[in-house]
């Protein structure tokens, strides 16, 4: 579904990824980790066209996007939830998740969408009006993964959504983006969460600066000695 | 009516549009523009211009001064637009000198001379016509799909575009329609005083808008009537301290930052002030300079 060849890409004059490839099939989670300032987000901002390659391709469902503008890549069915969130912080909860099904003309449809995401987050739910800005860290993350929801995207991208969060609120998290991919979405996973992103993904690339060092399956990876020491403490 | 009152009425009136108009870009889309001003000189100009040498109708030549406005704002917007903040005021700031000194040396718009004998063609009925309209219309774009993706942009451009909003086209597109109805206010003004010079319209009246926007509340369609209100009447209830204008422009905004920064009707959320308190920094900053 997607496919990453020999990707680089920098800012200004400093290459920040170097040649690095991946794949993510449909219906997988696979997730991409790594520790601070490896490229992870670099990344994944290349991939929904916020950041422009300087080498390599990538590829969805057999289209070229590397040149493409970001706000085309949504339409194409891919949907970034930024690291830090970026929610809309003034607009209410419901206006976010309105903003999220922009592209989308059948309003039928945005509104079974809706009510499925307010199905998967009820605490979303009970806060429709609320603004955005005043929701917790936790309920911030739910309404960033709800809105990139509304977009009806194939291929969810996931920046991080462990970060800043309790590690109960984090479980709960996990638990939905599980959810949302048995549901029928693709997910491509950045974390720093090594342990959580593993036990939750498919399969799984570890990143070191600028290059991908490694990949297997989740259950290889987690039994791997290399990511045992490096990334679960161990 | 006694001319006077009238008189302050039509000023209201021109200024209500004007600082809607700006409210638009700065306080929905977020984009600070400093050259409010010189998008009202060329509605003024240029409709000016049409009922003086070409003998256009009022209504065609309003029309037709909004539109150049309205093309110059979208040509300006479309490069200095991709900057952001402090660049993008310094970029409109420039633009906005840009247009005062081409006309302070133009023959066509009687260099530094100025135009004089434009027809009076500005009356009650036609300025309370056009602030409805232009009210109307606003309120129109706000609140239909252009207006949210004016306010995913003004919240966050990055995650605007995440969400597929095009946000180059859209500020484009505000920048243009803000134009637009400065460039009305501008053919109205200079259909009522009959008389237009480049000076007229230059950096500090834009401020001045700026001033109105930010004291009524940004983002706000009644605030900019109130602030457009205020800082008609209360610098006319102290014409005897007129050259101390601007000081009190400088002393309402200190006093607006300190005790509610969202400005009289602006909406108040945590994040936003901070927004808020950037935009009074680069205001003062920039009265201070000169
Ligand atoms: N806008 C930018 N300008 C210049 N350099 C940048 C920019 N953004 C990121 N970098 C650099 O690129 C490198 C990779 O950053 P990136 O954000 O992709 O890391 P990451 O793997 O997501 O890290 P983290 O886990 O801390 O989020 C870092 O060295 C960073 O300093
Ligand atoms: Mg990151």
């Amino acid at each position: 579904m997607l496919r990453v060849e020999n990707l680089s890409t920098g800012y200004n004059s400093i290459r920040v990824l170097k040649q690095i490839s991946l794949t993510v099939s449909e219906g997988e989670i696979v997730t991409l980790i790594g520790s601070n300032g490896v490229g992870k987000t670099t990344t994944l901002r290349t991939i929904s066209g916020l950041l422009r390659p300087t080498e390599g391709s990538i590829h969805f469902c057999n289209k070229d996007i590397s040149h493409v503008p970001p706000h085309k890549i949504v339409e194409l069915g891919i949907s970034h939830v930024p690291e830090g969130r970026n929610i809309f912080p003034r607009l209410s909860v419901r206006e976010n998740l309105e903003i999220g099904a922009y592209t989308r003309k059948d309003r039928l449809e945005i509104k079974k969408d809706f009510k499925k995401v307010m199905e998967i987050f009820p605490q979303l739910a009970k806060r429709q009006k609320q603004t955005a800005g005043t929701l917790s860290g936790g309920e911030q993350q739910m309404l960033a993964i709800g809105r990139a929801l509304m977009s009806r995207p194939r291929l969810l991208l996931l920046d991080e959504p462990s970060m800043g969060l309790a590690p109960l609120v984090v479980l709960g998290i996990f638990e939905i983006i599980k959810e949302v991919n048995r549901q029928g979405t693709t997910i491509l996973l950045v974390e720093q969460n090594a342990q959580i992103a593993l036990r939750t993904a498919h399969r799984g690339y570890v990143m070191e600066t600028g290059r991908i060092i490694l990949d297997d399956s989740a259950e290889a990876l987690l039994q791997n000695d290399q990511v045992r020491k490096a990334y679960l403490g161990e | 009516m006694n001319v006077y009152y009238l008189q302050l009425l039509i000023l209201i009136g021109i200024n209500i549009i004007m600082a809607s108009s700006l409210n638009l870009v700065i306080g929905y889309t977020g984009q600070l523009s400093l050259g409010h001003a010189a998008f009202m000189s060329l509605g003024a100009y240029t409709s000016a211009l049409a009922t003086l040498r070409l003998g256009l109708p009022f209504g065609a030549a309003l029309l037709i001064g909004a539109v150049v406005a309205a093309l110059f704002g979208i040509v300006i917007g479309l490069p200095t637009l991709q900057l952001k903040g402090d660049y993008l005021a310094i970029a409109t700031l420039g633009f906005g000198e840009i247009v005062r000194i081409v006309f302070l040396n133009l023959d066509i718009t009687g260099g530094a001379v100025g135009l004089r004998g434009i027809p009076k063609e500005t009356d009650f009925l036609w300025v309370i016509c056009l602030v409805l309209i232009t009210g109307f219309a606003l309120n129109r774009i706000i609140h239909s799909r252009v207006g949210r993706a004016l306010l995913a942009i003004r919240e966050d451009e990055t995650a605007a575009e995440s969400m597929g909003i095009n946000s180059t086209y859209y500020k484009t597109l505000c920048f243009g329609v803000g134009a637009f109805f400065a460039g009305i206010g501008g053919g109205l003004f200079a259909h009522w005083f009959r008389y237009i010079h480049p000076n007229t319209f230059g950096f500090l009246n834009s401020i001045e808008y700026l001033c109105m926007v930010v004291l009524g509340g940004l983002g706000n369609m009644w605030g900019a009537v109130i602030g457009a209100g205020l800082l008609t009447i209360i610098p006319e209830l102290l014409r005897q301290i007129a050259d101390l204008r601007l000081l009190i422009y400088g002393i309402v905004l200190i006093i607006m930052m300190r005790v509610r920064p969202q400005g009289i009707l602006g909406q108040s959320q945590g994040k936003s002030t901070h927004t808020l308190s950037r935009y009074y920094k680069q205001i003062l900053g920039k009265i201070k300079n000169r």
